[in-house]
């Protein structure tokens, strides 16, 4: 047997392929997560690609090595083509990821995309109970859900299931892992809020105390112990309460490619948000072009771009300074180190929010719900400034 | 698993060679690995119809080396554990 490695890294080109590739299809969404992800002013941006369009991302993208495709959004159900998507991307050799709230899905249209090729779906609730998630969703949408679980359970597919925790939801983890195993869940994703978009926003509400935070990972564990073997579960704590930062989509430019649905390419979903970066449109620019040689995927590739602390730190090569959008949020420069890491002269605008979160208290501004109203007024606010 | 098991692919885990990658790579739910020579040799044989013994065998036969038992069999524990493939009992 060949114990040889043929496949060493180009040493021409050090930017390896975009493996990830992240479709946001649309921005529309019957559900108004106060912690969604998506941008701020998301209801100013309409013109979305045509089908054609996407279709061709597709195409060029596959042919740089992309494998692993995302369909997300929004509610990427809200689009009649998701059908037509998944086909091509199937013909095209990609493992396709549906991500969705359920809300769109029947069992008429599962049926529908498996055949086309789908590979998996992951089905968001946002708490275990009726009431909650519907209020933390601003929408009847939990017994719909339900029966989508069951629908992807009968359809043969594995079944993920994605719960967002913080604060309002955290003390339920309990009721939402028992929830998730009766369905007969094969993955819980139990991700804490990080906090961009409207999560920021909403983060006073949202941001769990330390004393919630540790009851959920008891909980959480044991839990783990009690279902080995039938659900995994995964559990990831806000980065407010670690020391180090994480790596921005696991390096800026070097693994994941988001396409928003007004077809701006961005090294991560969130990354628009960043001042004085401009990022190609694929209306306009090849996908070769824009992975390898736009401005914005390469203005925080590699460790070029770095002050201090992270330009001597020994470990840079581990977090690459951590997510740029944080660093811009939080320190009001896109090239600060992440102020989540406790070396970064910023790391105390991280500790006073997580001071606050030790009390017991009501924010004075009121929860903002992800609205297009909420949207358009806060599309009109200045940027943040230092 | 036993000498008799039938190994195959889980439902949702894909294995494919990916040209740009120069390799075979296993896919699965909002996950990917690359396989090394060894592991995709394995893998490419684990069709729900040959047994570990026979899957032994060709793989001997093939490289034309002796003694690959052990290797293919601790290959084969750590794919389960993985949750890559599942035996079929003959």
């Amino acid at each position: 047997m060949s114990t040889a490695h043929p496949y060493l890294p180009d040493a021409s080109s050090s930017v390896g392929p975009p493996l990830w590739l992240l479709l946001e299809l649309t921005y529309r969404c019957p559900l108004q997560c106060v912690f969604c992800y998506n941008p701020v002013d998301f209801a100013s941006v309409e013109n979305e690609l045509t089908t054609q369009e996407w279709l061709r991302v597709l195409q060029e993208s596959r042919a740089l090595g992309s494998v692993q495709l995302g369909l997300s959004g929004g509610e990427p159900l809200v689009r009649d083509d998701v059908e037509e998507i998944t086909a091509e991307a199937h013909r095209l050799g990609y493992y396709t990821n549906l991500i969705t709230s359920g809300v769109g899905l029947s069992r008429e249209r599962l049926t529908e995309l498996k055949r086309a090729g789908l590979d998996h779906i992951q089905l968001s609730f946002q708490d275990s109970t009726r009431e909650m998630n519907d209020f933390l969703s601003h929408t009847r949408t939990f017994e719909l859900k339900r029966r989508c679980a069951e629908w992807i359970k009968s359809s043969g597919y594995q079944m993920v299931l994605n719960c967002v925790i913080h604060r309002l939801n955290i003390d339920h983890l309990e009721t939402i892992i028992d929830m998730a195993a009766r369905m007969g869940a094969d993955y819980l994703e139990l991700a804490n809020t990080q906090y961009y978009s409207w999560a920021h926003l909403n983060r006073e509400h949202l941001l769990p105390s330390r004393a919630q935070l540790e009851r959920a990972e008891q909980t959480m564990r044991q839990w783990r112990e009690r279902l080995k073997g039938k659900m995994r579960i995964f559990f990831v704590v806000p980065d407010y309460y670690e020391q180090r930062p994480k790596r921005c989509a696991n390096g800026w430019g070097t693994t994941l490619m988001t396409v928003a649905p007004d077809g701006t390419a961005l090294p991560c979903h969130t990354a628009k948000m960043l001042p004085g970066l401009s990022f190609p449109n694929v209306r306009e620019h090849g996908m070769r072009d824009i992975w390898f040689d736009s401005e914005g995927f390469n203005r925080f590739r590699g460790q070029g771009w770095m002050k201090e602390p992270c330009a001597s730190c020994e470990e840079r090569d581990k977090d690459l300074g951590g997510c740029r959008c944080q660093a811009y949020l939080l320190a009001h420069d896109a090239g600060a180190t992440d102020p989540v890491c406790a070396k970064s002269p910023h790391h105390h605008v991280v500790l006073a929010a997580v001071e606050r979160a030790q009390q017991p208290r009501a924010p004075e501004a009121p929860l903002v719900f992800r609205r297009k109203e909420s949207s358009r007024a806060l599309a009109q606010r200045p940027l943040p400034t230092r | 698993m036993t000498h008799a098991d039938r190994p195959s692919l889980r439902s949702g885990i894909r294995l494919q060679w990916e040209a740009v990658q120069n390799s075979y790579v296993l896919l699965y739910p909002e996950g990917m690995v690359k396989l090394n020579t060894s592991a995709s040799e394995i893998l490419r044989r684990c069709d729900g119809v040959r047994s570990v013994d026979e899957i032994v065998a060709d793989l001997e036969a093939t490289f034309q080396r002796a003694g690959l038992h052990d290797d293919v069999m601790h290959f084969l524990e750590l794919a389960t554990a993985q949750g890559w493939i599942g035996a079929t009992q003959s």
